[in-house]
């Protein structure tokens, strides 16, 4: 058995269509579903732990590329740079797994790595660029 | 009872003078009432943190050996151009400044890493910035190009002087399109997917002197991180707008010219910002004393957040064709939650302005007071109040015609 959490970005216009359902019918692969959201961009933003074997998942995978669908491998690496973070809240709104919060007795704005799944959509919207990728 | 600034100043030297900051004083008067806030506090200090476009510095480089004249030249600090139709060596960078070979909004939504406030905030922190000018050459002045280090710590002068920051309340931006908009209000998603405010609401400057009745022209300030002081009313300062009971705007209103030594200002204070498909910027931390006079001035810096409106914009429509107009007011405290209401649906809220650093501002200023490190000023002059009959226009534009 192979499992692999993923992060998976697909056009609007594949939003309403039954890719996970497929990877389960052609591809024989489990699927936990970790985080469903839609972005800024009306992208659909997807974390899924896929589980089965290992061939049929990279087929899979071409299937997916081949729909234009992005996928990156999905790891808690986005860090936040303290010194630099001023605590504005800016990126609030833009995190789809409320990983960034507002303190409510501080005013400070926390980020809780654990509920991180690296979407890297808080880093453009950040405007002192405090949140940061690590590849 | 009235106290003067004299007085509350001689306080401060002795020591006695009691300082709380603006979130203090909410409790005190609720507690006390307003005449006994009045006898018993002398000072209010204030505070925001957010981003100012129109923030800058102005330098003297110094001369070098031979002279050059970049007056009506060019000058470049890490890429970024500054102005120089001065005279040989003194220049200014704004904050928004971008370098020449930057993208923009050709590469949609721009990414505007590095601008002039990056600059700043690299040359406060005393990190060396590399210089790049070209002159005409003159029989005085006979240099035509120089390249060079330079460090804040050598030049002559480097001041902060920015013609518009701390604006009285601002508008919340939303976005009822069906497409992302990126803005200097941050990325507004479609369909009310979010409301994002600047204002540091109960804690900003201007919220608790709604009529400028202490702060004005010579008012000495906290500014990105040193002294500073109120230069004059800022750029499209518009005293006159719709009030609440309470005094307070309900409209972005006053503002304020600052200027101070950059020297002794601070990294942390003066912080270099990009907001995607927009600009480059400068984060500015600005905080005001208020010296309680008297009852009145006490209510005023008792200011809530629950009694500060500001209007909801539609900046997909309304804010960029100038149409007026609004989906209605909500308070700072309604802002803060988290969600506001707009059209029945529910938004979620983003500040752009930090409540915390505008915390830390006024908890810093009222430490300086207490050190007797800062004194207050009496205005020399004051700022064009609420019946001063200055407006905020919008350009008449006119046909150019040949020959004028
Ligand atoms: S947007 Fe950036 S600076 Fe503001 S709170 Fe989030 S991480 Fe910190
Ligand atoms: S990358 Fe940023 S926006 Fe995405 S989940 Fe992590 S903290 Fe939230």
């Amino acid at each position: 058995m192979f499992t692999k959490r993923v992060v998976m970005r697909y056009p609007t216009k594949l939003v309403d269509k039954p890719i996970v359902s497929k990877l389960v019918k052609d591809y024989n692969l489990d699927f936990n579903i970790l985080k469903a959201s839609v972005t800024p961009n009306e992208e659909g933003l997807l974390v899924l732990e896929l589980i089965g074997d290992r061939k049929n998942y990279t087929k899979a995978m071409e299937y997916l590329k081949s729909l234009h669908v992005t996928i990156q491998p999905f790891k808690h690496d986005i860090t936040r740079n303290e010194k630099r973070c001023t605590h504005c809240g800016a990126c609030i709104t833009a995190c789809p797994s409320e990983a960034l919060v507002v303190d409510t007795k501080t005013k400070k704005i926390l980020f809780n790595e654990k509920k991180c799944i690296a979407c890297e959509l808080c880093i453009p919207i950040c405007p002192v660029r405090a949140m940061e990728m690590h590849y | 009872m009235s106290k003067t600034i004299q007085e509350i100043n001689e306080k401060i030297k002795k020591g006695q003078a009691v300082i709380v900051t603006a979130e203090e004083m909410i409790d005190i008067v609720a507690q006390k009432g307003e005449k006994h806030a009045a006898q018993e506090v002398d000072v209010v200090t204030t505070g925001t943190f957010g981003p100012m476009c129109s923030s800058g510095m102005y330098v003297n480089l110094g001369h070098s050996k031979p002279r050059i004249k970049i007056g009506g030249g060019t000058c470049y600090l890490n890429d970024v151009p500054a102005y120089c139709g001065f005279a040989a060596v003194d220049i200014y960078l704004g904050c928004t400044q971008t370098p020449d070979f930057d993208p923009r909004n050709t590469d949609y939504p721009g990414d505007f890493r590095y601008g002039g406030g990056h600059v700043i905030e690299e040359f406060v922190a005393g990190k060396d910035i590399k210089l790049v000018a070209t002159a005409y050459g003159t029989d005085c002045y006979p240099r035509k190009k120089l390249e060079t280090m330079i460090n804040i710590k050598d030049v002559n002068e480097a001041v902060l002087f920015n013609p518009r920051n701390a604006y009285q309340n601002y508008n919340v931006a939303v976005n009822p399109s069906d497409k992302v908009l990126y803005t200097y209000m941050g990325t507004l998603r479609p369909k009310f997917g979010n409301a994002n405010y600047c204002s540091a609401g109960q804690l900003s400057p201007l919220m608790n002197d709604p009529f400028y009745k202490t702060i004005g022209i010579g008012t000495r300030i906290f500014l990105g991180g040193g002294i500073g002081y109120v230069a004059w009313n800022g750029t499209q300062h518009n005293p006159g707008v719709k009030r609440k009971e309470n005094g307070i705007p309900v409209v972005p209103a006053a503002t304020l010219a600052l200027i101070g030594d950059l020297k002794q200002m601070k990294p942390e204070w003066l912080v270099g910002a990009s907001f995607l498909g927009y600009g480059a910027t400068l984060t500015v931390g600005v905080g005001i004393p208020i010296p309680i006079l008297n009852e009145e001035i006490a209510k005023y810096t008792a200011v809530k957040d629950e009694d500060i409106f500001a209007p909801i914009v539609d900046y997909s429509e309304n804010y960029p064709k100038v149409i007026p107009g609004n989906f209605g007011e909500v308070s700072y405290a309604q802002l803060r939650s988290g969600k506001i209401t707009v059209q029945g649906k529910e938004v979620p809220t983003a500040s752009l302005s930090s409540y915390s650093k505008a915390r830390e501002i006024a908890e810093t200023l009222k430490d300086w007071i207490q050190k007797k490190e800062f004194l207050l000023t009496d205005p020399v002059a004051n700022l064009p109040g609420a019946d001063s009959g200055t407006t905020f226009k919008f350009i008449q534009e006119r046909p150019i015609k040949n020959g004028d």
